[in-house]
């Protein structure tokens, strides 16, 4: 097996990169089997997503919920937990944000927007925290038990929105709107201090902020404390864990915890920032795009940035172009598909020829 | 409640309970060989558009069903490259593969027929034709017996009945021939099967490749059967409550035939009635759309029965060397 060892760099470069490369060179061949020309394509999004300020505040505001559902996989997977909950997790965050922002009076927007992270964060831990406590103590498997677990979400968001949540009147199953004292400043309202101009009908945020701390906080958390010691210890190997005496179940849970309230704290990006009240569906799929960045971003937060940024980057620009040209938006979940695909299932395919690139390497 | 209604909703049971059967079945053969799958959705959802897309064209539904079982059995083939062969992680692979569907389905069908990610309505012989049983019309006057046989048994597409009975083909197979045995064997102990010169690689294939062809007849009796057609995301879960029929049967095809009817009862019932007036409490619609992954849950967490997976199952084999 010595001869399959690859350099640092190259595992944690070189090896993502081909896996995104070839996921790329797959999605130019469907661009061109439907009759779309692949390198037109490219400039389209790339003009869309980063050639104005319009597109960045996007791009940045698809990036936010990413990296808070990619760092959420990314911390699960880090103790070999694979939370496939991400997106009933930012459901039920929703609620704790709407909840936090309909039924309390606030002041200022800054203790709102700390309460409401805290009440997106507890409901989001709460809803992890039942798989997480299932698998250790009862022996279900955690994957199954979190992907029930988003439909019974979805199924209550949907019975509490359209029974309970509706303002009378209302005909659309969506809660009443928050009280304007709540409303996040926007990117270009925070840019106007330093003097910048920004566009200003983009939902990006101060959540983006936010989200930005949380991978720093995610970053000391694993290699800086002891728990972060405990929870890549466990995620090495269980058995020699349990022998130093790491208890299972107090890191199952705490990693479930962390990673539950990672993605419920999703919401107040979409919910608080942009939406401004609670919707049906208003995770729109991020949390199991957090595989696919967490994947590419090889588990860690600064990873996990870079690969958020490029999938807002790849929504945004295929919303452009399913605006001006016949390719529909869904060739994003394609993309998406395929990185999933190289950088989670296929791994061993990519590596195995850069492995024994090195290999012939060291030899000669 | 009256007797109609009653006959009604088990009449609609039976159709619903149909995909699900084969995917369930799907899911219990690849689980039992000790591949987990959790791409059933995806396979189903790739069959429906495929098999709707050649049916429409051709006008002929056997030439559909055909096109739905290769596209299936061609993501079939991508989930045992990558968790057999280069073993991968396969629920990893499985998500990519629902993903890949999704995607892919809407982006063809968009490209084919312009028609905002949807097949053209089917009809004539582009669907699946109902049945009549033989004898059907001349027992329906019987009281009990007649309406059962001649509304809720007669009277569904072929592929109901196909259905029905590969439960004991799936049964047969897995419990009382060879290949079963070494299967069923790959999925607990694949090392003592490697020891007595089976392939446990080309057993894994095997039983991943006859998932792939009854996620194919689901997907087709979908959009060619219970529908007219493809429509975006037409699954809409079913792949994932298949998956918890299967728990729920406990990797069995008798049970997994009695869980599928629950599960169908359950939609039907949530289908026809919005609420449901217990006399001290309602229940609310959305409640019966969750109650199928409320009931996998308690009994995965073994509540009610304990649910224990094949012992090899989610791992790959490696070989000795």
């Amino acid at each position: 097996m010595s001869d399959r060892r690859i350099p640092h760099w190259a595992d944690v470069v070189l090896v993502p990169l081909t896996s995104v490369l070839l996921a790329f060179i797959i999605s130019a061949i469907v661009i061109w089997a439907i009759g779309e020309d692949p390198w037109e394509a490219t400039k389209l999004m790339v003009q869309g997503a980063f050639g104005s300020s319009y597109g960045w505040g996007y791009t940045l505001y698809y990036a936010t919920n990413f990296i808070f559902t990619g760092l959420a996989v990314a911390v699960a997977f880090q103790a070999k937990l694979f939370n496939i909950g991400g997106e009933g997790q930012a459901t039920m965050g929703g609620l704790g944000v709407a909840m936090v922002c309909l039924y309390l009076p606030w002041p200022h927007w800054s203790m709102a927007l700390v309460a409401a992270a805290f009440g997106a964060a507890l409901f989001g831990a709460a809803w992890a925290a039942i798989p997480g406590y299932l698998q250790v103590r009862r022996g279900s498997h955690i994957v199954i038990t979190t992907i029930m677990f988003n439909f019974i979400a979805a199924a209550l968001l949907n019975y509490l929105l359209v029974n309970v949540m509706r303002p009378a009147g209302s005909m659309d199953p969506a809660s009443a709107r928050f009280p304007p004292e709540v409303r996040l400043p926007r990117l270009h309202e925070i840019l106007d201090v330093f003097g910048i101009p920004f566009s200003t009908a983009t939902p990006a945020n101060i959540s983006f902020l936010v989200a930005v701390a949380a991978c720093f906080v995610v970053w000391y958390m694993l290699w800086r404390t002891r728990l972060g010691y405990q929870i890549r210890a466990f995620g090495q190997s269980e058995p020699a864990a349990q022998y130093a005496g790491i208890s299972p179940f107090r890191i199952t849970m705490y990693v479930m915890l962390i990673s539950g309230a990672l993605a419920g704290m999703m919401a107040i990006n979409n919910v608080m920032g942009e939406a401004n009240r609670l919707l049906l569906n208003a995770v729109e799929g991020a949390g199991f795009i957090g595989i696919a960045v967490a994947l590419m971003g090889r588990n860690h937060p600064f990873g996990v940035f870079l690969a958020a940024v490029l999938f807002g980057f790849l929504y945004q620009g295929g919303a452009e172009l399913a605006l001006w040209t016949t390719i529909p938006r869904e060739l994003i979940v394609v993309i998406q598909a395929l990185v999933i695909l190289f950088t989670g299932a296929l791994d061993n395919m990519v590596r195995m020829p850069i492995a024994a690139l090195f290999a012939r390497r060291r030899r000669s | 409640m009256d007797l109609i209604a009653v006959v009604q909703i088990l009449d609609s049971t039976l159709r619903l309970a149909t995909p699900l059967l084969f995917a369930a079945l799907a899911g219990l053969i690849s689980e039992r060989a000790g591949v987990f799958d959790i791409g059933l959705e995806g396979k189903m959802l790739a069959a429906a558009f495929f098999s709707a897309a050649f049916a429409f064209t051709t006008g002929n539904v056997w030439l559909g069903l055909c096109a739905g079982i290769i596209a299936s059995m061609f993501l079939s083939l991508i989930h045992g490259v990558a968790s057999i062969t280069f073993r991968g992680n396969q629920l990893i692979s499985g998500v990519a593969i629902n993903f890949l569907a999704a995607g892919l389905t809407v982006v063809i069908a968009q490209n084919w027929f312009r028609q905002g990610g949807r097949t053209p309505t089917l009809v004539g012989d582009a669907r699946f034709p109902r049945l009549t049983l033989p004898g059907a019309e001349a027992v329906r006057d019987v009281p009990v017996l007649g309406p059962f046989y001649s509304v809720i048994l007669s009277g569904h597409s072929i592929l109901v009945y196909v259905g029905l009975l590969c439960v004991p083909l799936v049964w047969y197979g897995l419990f009382r021939t060879r290949f079963g045995l070494r299967l069923r064997a790959v999925g607990e102990n694949p090392a003592a099967v490697d020891t007595a010169g089976i392939s446990v690689v080309g057993m894994r294939y095997g039983a991943v490749m006859i998932c792939g062809v009854l996620c194919g007849l689901a997907g087709a009796y979908l959009a060619t059967g219970l529908s007219a057609g493809f429509v975006k995301d037409m699954t809409a879960g079913r792949g994932f409550i298949a998956l918890a029929a299967m728990i729920f049967a406990k990797w069995r095809p008798w049970h997994a035939l009695g869980a599928v009817l629950l599960f169908g009862l359950l939609e039907a019932i949530a289908n026809r009635y919005q609420n449901i007036d217990l006399g001290f409490m309602v229940l609310p619609a959305q409640f019966m759309q969750a109650l199928p992954y409320i009931l996998t849950v308690v009994i995965l967490a073994g509540f009610v029965g304990r649910a224990i997976p094949p012992r090899a199952g989610g791992e790959p084999y490696v070989k000795e060397r």
